[in-house]
């Protein structure tokens, strides 16, 4: 009994404490906003990250996944490394013609929306690696959202770009999109 | 111990093997169709049962033999090293016989050789590219090579249309980057060479 009541107490006063927020003695159950909010709201906090681990930048990659940095503050600790369920390719490492192929076809197998991370300095300019063998820049073969700069970048640089990202994923028009067509790739 | 009467018991009676005079190991010279028979010896009577390393050195068009494979053996008996230099005859289509059968280690170690220099390794169980993809035209370890690559098409064609990209030559802007070779570490890491140029700017003649 005395138990009930302490959580009745406490649960007042946290909502009053929410007052900017939503308020459910003022708004009922209802929440008004717009669709677009919401879906983004709703997108950029479960960006599953589909890690293409290439290169060293992929161990940074994988330390901002542990506990110090913790990617699943964000939502995005969920690493799938197949495709179809993923939603944000980070391609972590040196891109090599021979690799780009392989990226490209991933990026292709991943269902929309769809984001791409060009993590340090490889994968966004091709890095220290002006040889025949490495594509300058995995933009050539997917479009890049955002680009980490560092050889390799720390894991916070990493997380600051998850949040770019999510700031850019909150800007896009998602009611549009939905009915827009999915452009033909021809690579599957 | 290698000392110089082991040297000379190796050499008796193999005349296709001679001594170069090199100070960190014993090298020899082997002529190529001799190679698999000697290796065998080395490793089943010497106890240089351990291929460390094969590769090959490209010594640029004009020299006389231009291909030299390289191989390193250890003897985990002797704690010694012997290197081989083998000279491929033959220089537009280069050419020696596979030890893959004497080491089986040399089976990856002969398909990046051919994949970087185009040496053929006669007999080997599959001679293929390890490294560049499988319809790549050229060797990119030959001296004539440029470091910055030549443009062909990408590997898959699906990929190239759809994304229009395809292999170029890499932007050397301030390059080569390369080591001096001499002076403290520090100073003599690889770093660009030639600033009077950039991407915007033609390289002065």
């Amino acid at each position: 009994m005395r138990f009930a009541c302490f959580a009745k107490s406490s649960r007042k006063s946290l909502m009053i404490s929410n007052e900017v927020g939503y308020n459910s003695k003022v708004e009922g159950e209802v929440i008004v906003t717009r669709a677009d909010s919401v879906i983004n709201w709703i997108r950029k906090h479960s960006v599953w990250p589909m890690p293409m681990g290439l290169a060293c930048c992929a161990i940074e990659l994988m330390a901002s996944a542990a506990s110090r940095y913790d990617i699943s503050r964000f939502g995005m600790e969920v690493m799938r490394f197949s495709p179809r369920q993923s939603d944000c390719m980070i391609v972590a490492g040196t891109v090599t013609y021979k690799m780009a192929e392989v990226v490209r076809r991933i990026y292709d197998q991943m269902g929309d929306p769809k984001w791409v991370v060009a993590m340090g300095a490889c994968a966004s300019t091709g890095g220290m690696y002006r040889s025949y063998a490495v594509m300058q820049g995995v933009d050539n073969v997917v479009p890049v959202d955002v680009y980490v700069s560092g050889c390799p970048p720390r894991p916070e640089a990493l997380l600051d770009a998850m949040m770019k990202l999510q700031g850019k994923i909150g800007n896009e028009s998602s009611v549009k999109n939905l009915s827009k067509k999915p452009e033909s790739t021809g690579v599957s | 111990m290698i000392d110089d009467d082991f040297v000379k018991a190796l050499l008796e009676g193999r005349d296709f093997i001679s001594v170069k005079h090199r100070d960190d190991c014993l090298t020899l010279d082997c002529l190529p169709d001799s190679l698999i028979g000697f290796c065998k010896h080395l490793r089943d009577d010497q106890t240089f049962d351990l291929l460390v390393d094969l590769t090959a050195v490209d010594h640029g068009e004009e020299a006389d033999s231009r291909f030299q494979v390289v191989l390193h053996l250890y003897s985990l008996i002797h704690k010694s090293y012997v290197r081989l230099h083998v000279a491929c005859p033959d220089n537009q289509s280069p050419s020696i016989p596979s030890i893959s059968s004497v080491f089986p280690a040399a089976n990856w170690h002969e398909r990046e050789t051919f994949d970087m220099f185009g040496i053929k390794f006669s007999d080997h169980p599959n001679l293929k590219r390890i490294l560049m993809w499988d319809d790549y035209p050229y060797f990119p370890l030959r001296k004539e090579f440029p470091l910055a690559g030549i443009e062909v098409p990408l590997p898959a064609a699906d990929v190239a249309e759809v994304t229009g990209a395809d292999v170029d030559p890499a932007p050397m802007m301030g390059g080569p980057f390369v080591a001096s070779g001499n002076g403290r570490m520090s100073e003599a890491e690889p770093r660009a060479k030639d600033e009077s140029w950039t991407e915007e700017s033609e390289k002065p003649l």
